[in-house]
């Protein structure tokens, strides 16, 4: 393999942490607010939220990716391939990532809710100072696992066309009949990203150790 | 001359789980700068009760007076019970500081952080003035040297002292205190019980939900005695554990003999 193959598969790499990257941001964003959605007390928030994510985690990543990449032209939306790929994955990890989200809001301990109520404290500053803050440390190790199943899980963005690291793999498989090597590479690529991404986590648990639950 | 109200008035308490009724009715005074005492079997609703005075829970039916202020519900001239805003419950529930069994100190905030917390979003001190009131409490539970620790990096009466300062912050009128030691290894539990004869000794108004029948007996002027969620027995430890002793509460004591019964039953 020759220097620039080589550099053809780490721009690939890239486009593939740049695009996972901004689906977990934007999938947060959203899976805070569904989230949100499916704690309120007012069913006509939580049914939707419900809904939204009993799709989302029920049907394949595979067959979201194909329906939207389909669905958008047929209503008269064009978008560039990339779009769609990153409107599949957001929503996709959106959904679950509220699921974790709303596990640690549900596993903050009542006790701790009942000392802010006799502090005294308005239900915004509640939630912004007592809830929050403990329901996201008991949701850090859920965050860093699901970012690296969506890293993984962006390969599959290429049946959209979209040209990441694994449809790379494959192409320059292809054209240079070597699928070993440069399979390996891919995969060596995708565990390397991965291992920066645990570790990074493992410095965000670490950081937040000496403020866990006692 | 009316008489100044009572710290806290229960009136014809009751409150029910589903079907169940925990407490019948209850009807009690909390006198004003006195410790008392809430002593009884499992289940026999001192907690329950307790968490109804913090409104934590909220009682059935029946009213709680705090300072002469209803607290969550008012009875109205019909005899219907009308739920207050929140605003109001807020209110009247700052004159309340509150220490749980399990400590309940925020464990991403440390020492100094949990007690000046409400300092800041709710009373809107500056940092520095909060840092500064907050300190002094620390020190006044002998704990101004672990203000920059977390919770996690406490023992259990450490935490639970924390947990008396960060109430005390808020200078309530009372101070309510469910089961505070029931969770500490029984060597932790002097130093918490020591803070707590402190408060009492400074005239500070609590009420306390106690195993610790050796603390109610030499700390607490009032003791009230629970049983199956009425009140059995309400008076002064010399009328309660003086002979002639009410069978129940001797039965009672039987079983807390290594809590500081022992004094009790021992034949004079």
């Amino acid at each position: 393999m020759t220097v620039r193959l080589f550099e053809l598969m780490l721009k690939a790499a890239g486009y593939t942490v740049v695009i996972s990257v901004a689906s977990i941001a934007i999938g947060l964003l959203i899976g805070i607010l569904v989230c949100a959605a499916k704690l309120s007390p007012r069913p006509w928030l939580r049914w939707p939220a419900s809904l939204f994510v009993s799709f989302f985690r029920g049907v394949p990543l595979l067959v979201q990716l194909l329906l939207i990449y389909n669905l958008l032209p047929a209503i008269g939306i064009a978008v560039p391939s990339v779009v769609a790929a990153l409107i599949g994955l957001s929503l996709c990890t959106a959904a679950y990532q509220a699921e974790n989200l709303r596990g640690g809001f549900l596993s903050v301990p009542r006790g701790l809710l009942e000392a802010a109520d006799m502090a005294g404290l308005s239900p915004w500053q509640h939630f912004r100072r007592i809830r929050a803050p403990i329901a996201l440390r008991l949701t850090v190790p859920a965050l860093v696992n699901e970012a690296i199943l969506i890293l993984k899980a962006s390969s599959l963005i290429s049946v959209v066309g979209v040209i990441e690291l694994t449809r790379t793999a494959q192409n320059l498989a292809a054209s240079t009949y070597e699928p070993l090597l440069f399979y390996s590479v891919a995969g060596g690529l995708y565990l390397a990203i991965n291992w920066v991404v645990a570790a990074g986590g493992s410095l965000a648990e670490r950081a937040l150790r000496r403020g866990r639950l006692a | 001359m009316t008489l100044p109200a009572p710290a806290i008035a229960i009136r014809r308490l009751s409150k029910s789980y589903g079907r169940t009724e925990v407490l019948h009715g209850i009807d009690l005074e909390i006198a004003r700068g006195a410790t008392t005492c809430l002593i009884g079997p499992s289940g026999s609703g001192k907690s329950t009760l307790l968490r109804c005075i913090a409104f934590l829970e909220e009682a059935t039916s029946g009213t709680i007076l705090i300072d002469g202020q209803p607290l969550g519900f008012e009875e109205q001239a019909a005899g219907r019970r009308v739920r207050l805003p929140p605003q109001r419950i807020r209110k009247v529930r700052s004159g309340i500081g509150m220490v749980f069994q399990q400590f309940n100190l925020w464990p991403h905030m440390t020492a100094l952080g949990n007690v000046t917390e409400a300092l800041v979003t709710v009373k809107g001190l500056s940092r520095q003035e909060a840092d500064a009131r907050g300190m002094a409490q620390l020190r006044r539970v002998g704990l101004e040297a672990r203000a920059r620790h977390y919770p996690s990096e406490l023992s259990g009466g450490q935490q639970q002292r924390v947990a008396i300062a960060r109430a005390l912050a808020l200078e309530p009128e009372i101070l309510l205190f469910d089961e505070p030691t029931a969770s500490l290894d029984p060597e932790l539990t002097g130093e918490v019980l020591n803070v707590m004869r402190d408060l009492g000794g400074e005239g500070m108004t609590m009420v306390v939900v106690t195993h610790e029948i050796g603390f109610a007996a030499t700390v607490g002027q009032r003791i009230v005695f629970l049983d199956h969620g009425r009140v059995l027995l309400n008076g002064t430890p010399a009328e309660l554990f003086a002979a002639p002793r009410h069978p129940r509460l001797t039965q009672f004591l039987e079983t807390y003999l290594d809590r500081g019964a022992a004094m009790l039953l021992k034949p004079a």
